[in-house]
């Protein structure tokens, strides 16, 4: 029954809003509106309907909808559905919290650690990277003007259209046991015994910060480049330090691109699943790995939507904090 | 500003930083596809080899990947710039209070982690056949028109960020005009709009197919039984290392440097024309205000 009442949730919200529309241009008539049907002919009309009507209500909303009302769900074989076992029930999500009845410990640590290590480790990277972005996106936007900034822009780009994977590849010969990081160390006497950087997850760390450095020093840039540089003039000339000039006039100016560019990084990096598939300890997981496990290795779709909307969920409560923190809209960030 | 010379040489030392870990990974990585030993390795050197590079091109399922990937990236590309140009032409002329929501719901996948686009579309479809009894080879398990319209989700989105951006910047008194001489809304949009959005809709194809060709996250999902470069190259990775995948690396970094340097000579080739056509324009005022201003001279 909800499984229908969803399906034309969203359309029913579509002609709420035909109807509203129509009714307000009734309302105060001028000759200036003009309805969206009579402005675009009929052919127009109906290739602007069709094309966004299928993409927000078939490829974007009702898809989201479906996963969340299947986490929802148990996991029924073809016979069984429609049959008593067939109903709404919250196993999933009591499963990533409190695990197996079976099991003999209270919570079901082993999941909720994986979670937490994920976000944690997402901040942290999203910390790193904005400090280590920060300074080039400076350089680029207000030092480094015309054709010096192109080009390191085109220099900053080209790496990026490397594949991820073969991205985390490159980093794992790098710091694979007797790979280059570590026989440079040996040879050089810092360390003695080789050091399984991989097990430790500094590959994984480094991977991780590398592969969406892209995403934070753009938005950084593009809010950068538009400040004046009178601004940062005067400050100077007022006696400010170069502390004090970045602090309180270059980064309260840059706070879409600041928060855009930290939403990013962010959201990739806890949804990353190549780099912690190839560059993860064997005994350390990504939360995406846990999901993907649910898929394709227990065949557990209704479990393995629960914890993707767990994640869902953890992604947008981020958002919604950094344009609360940020005081910036979702028009700001998106660019 | 206590001692410039440490400031230049920080800043220096930074940008040295900064740029060795941008380049050095792949440049190790690159470094090892032409060394001899089967294991991925820069040092110590053991001698010049392009058999890895035979060994890719062998790879019959790694080829086949590949031809998934272009089929696939044609299809995103052919499914999200209409659908871009459609949502950022309603995105103009939206009723106002839908706005704001019709703004985040076509923003959201750019926000949204790919597995869960993929997720999500998987689920819906599989969701949907079940309900009208469709079976396993139906087109809704179609592990290539899953994977386009997964991808689509975002890819439309990016589509539609670039075109609106050069939306915002056309100018109303074109349409106006072209409107009093009696053209149509239809007519504006064919000879005016779509000529000025040509630039943005071929950034936007090209945008769109790179990002369809080297997504993993919502694919690796979406792809089902079927292949693509990138859900073979995360398999062969995960079961052992081989300087083949470097091989195939120092591939895609050549071609996208053969692409930056078009795209570089294109973009200046462009500027420059634009150069002369706005002196052009600007001289023939001039002769115009001169005409006007001077009759006499003129006439003498």
């Amino acid at each position: 029954m909800i499984k229908y009442l969803l399906f034309f949730l969203p359309f029913i919200v579509v002609a709420a809003f035909i109807v509203m529309a129509a009714r307000d241009r009734q309302r105060n008539r001028d000759a200036a509106t003009i309805g969206f049907f009579r402005r675009n002919g009929p052919v127009l009309s109906t290739y602007f309907m069709v094309a966004v009507g299928f993409w927000t209500i078939l490829i974007i909303v009702l898809p989201q909808l479906y996963m969340v009302e299947y986490s929802f769900r148990h996991n029924l074989t073809a016979a069984e559905v429609g049959g008593p076992k067939d109903v709404y029930t919250l196993a999933n999500y009591h499963f990533l919290l409190f695990g197996r009845p079976s099991d003999n410990t209270a919570m079901n640590w082993l999941h909720i650690a994986v979670f937490f290590r994920t976000i944690i480790v997402s901040a942290l990277v999203t910390i790193f990277d904005f400090c280590f972005c920060y300074p080039l996106a400076y350089f680029m936007a207000q030092v480094a003007k015309g054709g010096g900034a192109r080009l390191l822009i085109l220099c900053l780009i080209v790496p990026f259209w490397v594949n991820e994977l073969l991205r985390a590849f490159a980093f794992k010969i790098l710091f694979a046991t007797s790979g280059l990081i570590d026989t440079l160390l040996m040879s050089t006497g810092l360390i003695s015994d080789p050091i399984d950087f991989l097990k430790h997850d500094i590959g994984l760390y480094a991977g991780l910060s590398y592969a969406y450095m892209l995403s934070m020093i753009f938005p950084l840039y593009n809010a950068i480049e538009s400040l004046d540089r009178n601004q940062i003039e005067a400050a100077r000339d007022l006696g400010a330090p170069w502390w004090h000039i970045h602090l309180f006039v270059v980064m309260p100016f840059a706070k879409p691109g600041i928060a855009s560019g930290c939403t990013l990084v962010f959201m990739l990096c806890a949804g990353a699943l190549a780099a912690p598939q190839i560059l993860g300890g064997p005994s350390s997981l990504w939360f995406t790995q846990l999901v993907y496990g649910w898929f394709f290795a227990a065949f557990d779709w209704p479990r393995g939507s629960a914890y993707a909307f767990a994640l869902l969920l953890s992604c947008i409560i981020f958002v919604l904090a950094m344009l609360r923190l940020f005081k910036v809209s979702l028009t700001e960030i998106a660019r | 500003m206590s001692s410039p010379t440490l400031l230049r040489f920080t800043i220096g030392g930074y940008m040295l930083l900064f740029f060795l870990y941008l380049f050095g990974p792949l440049l190790i990585m690159s470094i090892t596809a032409f060394n001899t030993p089967d294991y991925p390795q820069a040092a110590p050197w053991e001698g010049f080899t392009l058999h890895w590079f035979g060994v890719l091109f062998a790879d019959e399922n790694m080829m086949r990947g590949l031809g998934n990937s272009v089929a696939i990236g044609i299809g995103v590309v052919c499914l999200s710039v209409p659908i871009g140009l459609a949502g950022a032409i309603v995105m103009t002329q939206i009723y106002s209070r839908a706005r704001g929501l019709y703004y985040v719901v076509v923003i959201s996948p750019v926000l949204t982690p790919g597995i869960i686009l993929g997720i999500s579309t998987i689920v819906f479809w599989d969701r949907f056949a079940s309900t009208i009894g469709a079976g396993y080879n139906s087109v809704f398990y179609n592990g290539f028109v899953l994977t386009v319209i997964g991808q689509a989700s975002f890819i439309s989105a990016y589509s539609m960020l670039i075109i609106l951006a050069r939306l915002q910047r056309f100018d109303k008194a074109q349409e106006e005009a072209a409107l009093d001489l009696g053209a149509s809304f239809t007519q504006v949009f064919r000879h005016v709009l779509i000529p000025f959005l040509r630039p943005a809709l071929f950034s936007a194809a090209v945008l769109a197919f790179l990002s369809s060709f080297e997504n993993y996250n919502t694919t690796t999902f979406t792809i089902l039984a079927k292949t693509t470069l990138t859900t073979v190259l995360s398999g062969r990775i995960r079961v052992g290392m081989t300087p083949a995948l470097s091989s195939l690396a120092v591939c895609i970094i050549v071609i996208t440097l053969a692409g930056a340097v078009v795209y570089e000579i294109l973009k200046r080739r462009e500027d420059a024309r634009a150069a002369e056509r706005a002196r052009t324009a600007r001289m023939a005022e001039q002769q115009g205000m001169l005409a006007v201003g001077e009759p006499v001279s003129q006439a003498v």
